[in-house]
């Protein structure tokens, strides 16, 4: 599989193999002599030496050197990078990048691979999964900055949550408070809402709110109702009239405000929960005969949910293990990114797997899934690997999302290898020792793919 | 696949025997919610862009009071004020600096790579097959690795901050993909074809010319346009190796960042315009855009 998406079938225009037919391994008995050869290699291996090769060897010099690069150090920098927290720290956010991203985006591809299979506009689909692969990571960082906005009414990704969410979330009454003048029967407590006198059965209780913004209240919210009958009993409901204000009496306009929740409190204890009925009433059923105090828990009055935090520092387990939601956040831009690659490779090896071997397992009765768990996933596993692999070394590399997604007071904890190589280096830092330390690390951790490359390349054999 | 086969109307006919009516009510209803599926995750992928684009056409003062979404019930408020005030800013600059960095870095890395795949594709030398292989280390090298020695061999020669640095960084690091594309593409190429030229007396650079690089010109087309992405998104090089009357609009834009928020208009008109370029490529030439991708997926 993988050798066809290496070479010879790139440009093959009839899209067949049969143009391979006499391309292999000729004898090349009339080549020219070597020295020719030098001609036509020396520009680019110039380059490549100057640029590429002799920087690896003064990178590790350098890295053995302090900040000015005259006091020799050993490997003191390299110390620095383990010991010093927050250099640490960078390798410690690599890691989850590396746990988290490709498998993401490996089976996201598999997915939109297979899904695509099914659908009339696969073009379509793909050409849009794909398109991001053209726009640059720093675009692709302003566009993730805009998406992620805190505010609801401007993040796009808050708002959607706050649609999803708001059906589920209770009815939130926020800045609601109880009715200020002497007479009323309750009192704001800690957030809570609680009557200032205590309760009995068969006396109904009254407990006025006020300051409650129109839009929270419904507007075919039902009118409030006196309590009746047996029981603990009361009623909620937004003490005001248009033009005569609150009085802390029912007055039969005014309306109810309904999902309340209500707890009776005794000694300090609360003995039972119910919530308010759509006309502000509620009754304590199977209560023992006593005196109560009515509380309305804070969580009645707070602002309902307004989205999560995506580019704040929150640590998503336990703080030191490195792992914050602004990364998650990232890796979620980076997936947007890199999704279209996976797909594209992987349906390019779906194309190649064997019609027949498929079509043979369903009429033996295998289900789709079988198909899917034990001939695709099989066949493909060389293209899932590619793909796998290039994302672990693009994990290790990543830096402009980072740079431009999280704001300046989260970089701490969204930081990589490769921005605090650059910080330290140029961004400030003027160390080049460290900052060459920094860079030895990253090509160490990538060498075990490089050594991957070249023995596939040699297996391969072209 | 299986849809087709179910929605077929000859299956009709053939009585399909191991498609129970059950079978087909759930593939049915499984594709439907396959289509559900796919355009919500359409839309997740196509959304943000749009949303930078219509963010780019409202005013600051609009996009700091709502979202972009907005914009279906209150389609007045577009305006294209954000574009006049970038293209009057230093944004022009960085568009043109970014084209003569990007364009040289995209002729060089052909023609010197090319050259190079060549000479490994169908010259005999000592070393040869070792070489290559270095060629596919270096593929994933980080450029990390450079940033450090390269600036202070600029720094020695006076060229630091300069375009001709960061093209020839950028040449060098595109060549060991360029160089690995080519040279498996070229030896894919007739070798009658070559020894009939050599027959004929050609010289090796007449080879070169007239017979493998025309014949080479699908890959290069897919080198060619994935080299001038490649290099016109680059944002690191550009900050370490360009100053700032040389910056290109990666690096522009990446210093307006700081004032995220306040300066909405100026990041989304210039995120905007200096991804259109590369989004007009990519449509035009997806397909060379795809087979490059894929040759170089080692990479």
């Amino acid at each position: 599989m993988t050798e066809r998406l290496d070479g010879p079938r790139v440009p093959s225009e009839e899209g067949t193999a049969s143009t391979r037919a006499d391309t292999p391994h000729v004898q090349r008995r009339l080549g020219p002599s070597p020295k020719v050869a030098i001609l036509f290699i020396l520009p680019a291996a110039v380059l490549l030496a100057v640029w590429v090769v002799y920087p690896i060897f003064y990178s590790i010099y350098r890295s053995l050197f302090d900040a000015s690069g005259t006091g020799f150090v050993g490997l003191g920098n390299y110390t620095t990078i383990f010991s010093d927290q927050s250099t640490f720290y960078t390798i410690i956010h690599n890691l989850w990048w590396v746990v988290l991203a490709p498998i993401v985006v490996t089976v996201l591809g598999l997915i939109f691979a297979v899904l695509t299979e099914r659908i009339k506009w696969a073009t379509a689909f793909k050409l849009i999964v794909f398109m991001p692969m053209a726009v640059s990571l720093m675009a692709a960082g302003v566009i993730f900055r805009f998406v992620y906005e805190q505010d609801p009414d401007k993040g796009m990704a808050n708002a959607v949550l706050t649609v999803i969410a708001s059906p589920f979330a209770s009815e939130g009454y926020p800045d609601a408070r109880p009715w200020g003048n002497a007479k009323s029967p309750i009192q704001a407590q800690d957030g809570a809402i609680v009557t200032k006198q205590q309760v009995q059965a068969g006396t109904p209780a009254l407990i006025p709110i006020v300051g409650i913004k129109q839009p929270d209240v419904p507007a075919d919210a039902p009118v409030a109702k006196p309590a009746a009958g047996p029981g603990l009993t009361g009623t909620v409901w937004f003490d005001f009239t248009r033009g005569s204000g609150s009085n802390g009496a029912i007055d039969g306009s005014e309306k109810a405000l309904p999902g309340m929740t209500v707890e009776a409190v005794q000694n300090g204890r609360v003995v039972a929960t119910t919530t308010t009925a759509d006309d502000g009433t509620f009754r304590f059923e199977e209560i023992q005969q006593g005196s109560y105090t009515l509380r309305l828990p804070k969580e009645n009055f707070q602002a309902s949910f307004s989205g999560v935090s995506w580019l704040g520092p929150a640590p998503v387990f336990a703080p030191e293990l490195g792992l914050h939601i602004v990364t998650i956040s990232i890796i979620l831009a980076f997936v947007w990114v890199w999704a279209g690659f996976a797909m594209v490779l992987i349906a390019a090896g779906l194309s190649a797997i064997p019609r027949d071997a498929l079509e043979a397992a369903r009429i033996d009765g295998a289900t789709e899934w079988q198909v899917f768990r034990r001939i695709t996933v099989p066949l493909l596993s060389p293209v899932l690997l590619v793909v796998f692999v290039t994302m672990i070394i693009n994990t290790l590399k990543v830096f402009d999302l980072v740079y431009i997604i999280a704001p300046a007071s989260v970089q701490p904890q969204a930081n990589v290898i490769a921005l605090e190589m650059w910080r330290v280096a140029f961004g400030g830092g003027n160390n080049q020792g460290l900052g060459s330390a920094l860079a030895i690390v990253l090509l160490i951790l990538v060498i075990p793919f490089m050594i991957m490359n070249i023995r596939r390349f040699r297996r391969e054999g072209t | 696949m299986t849809a087709a086969t179910v929605t077929a109307p000859a299956e009709a006919h053939a009585g399909a025997p191991r498609r129970s009516v059950a079978t087909r009510i759930v593939d049915r209803i499984g594709g439907g919610a396959v289509q559900v599926i796919m355009i919500l995750l359409g839309l997740f992928w196509l959304v943000p862009t749009l949303g930078l684009l219509v963010i780019s056409l409202r005013t600051n003062a609009v996009n700091g009071a709502e979202g972009w979404w907005t914009v279906f019930t209150k389609p007045a408020e577009l305006t294209v004020q954000n574009y006049q005030n970038l293209l009057s800013s230093g944004f022009t600059t960085s568009f043109w600096n970014t084209v003569l960095i990007t364009v040289p870095t995209t002729v060089l890395v052909i023609g010197i790579a090319a050259m190079a795949a060549y000479a490994f594709a169908w010259v005999e030398f000592p070393g040869r097959d070792l070489a290559f292989l270095v060629v596919v280390g270096l593929l994933i090298v980080p450029i990390q690795i450079a940033l450090i020695p390269v600036a202070s061999i600029y720094g020695g020669t006076g060229i630091f901050g300069s375009i001709p640095g960061v093209v020839l960084f950028h040449v060098a690091f595109g060549l060991p993909f360029a160089i690995f594309l080519l040279r498996n593409f070229f030896i894919g190429i007739p070798a009658s074809l070559l020894e009939a030229a050599r027959m004929d007396g050609a010289s090796e650079w007449k080879i070169f010319a007239s017979v493998v690089f025309p014949l080479g010109k699908p890959a290069i087309a897919s080198l060619g346009i994935f080299q001038f992405l490649w290099v016109w998104n680059d944002m690191l090089i550009a900050l370490v190796f360009a100053d700032t009357g040389n910056q290109p609009m990666t690096k522009y834009l990446q210093s307006q960042m700081r004032q995220f928020g306040s300066n909405t208009d100026i990041l989304s008109s210039g995120a905007f315009l200096s991804l259109i370029i590369p989004l007009i490529l990519f449509f035009a030439f997806q397909r060379y855009f795809v087979q490059g991708m894929m040759a170089g997926s080692v990479k």
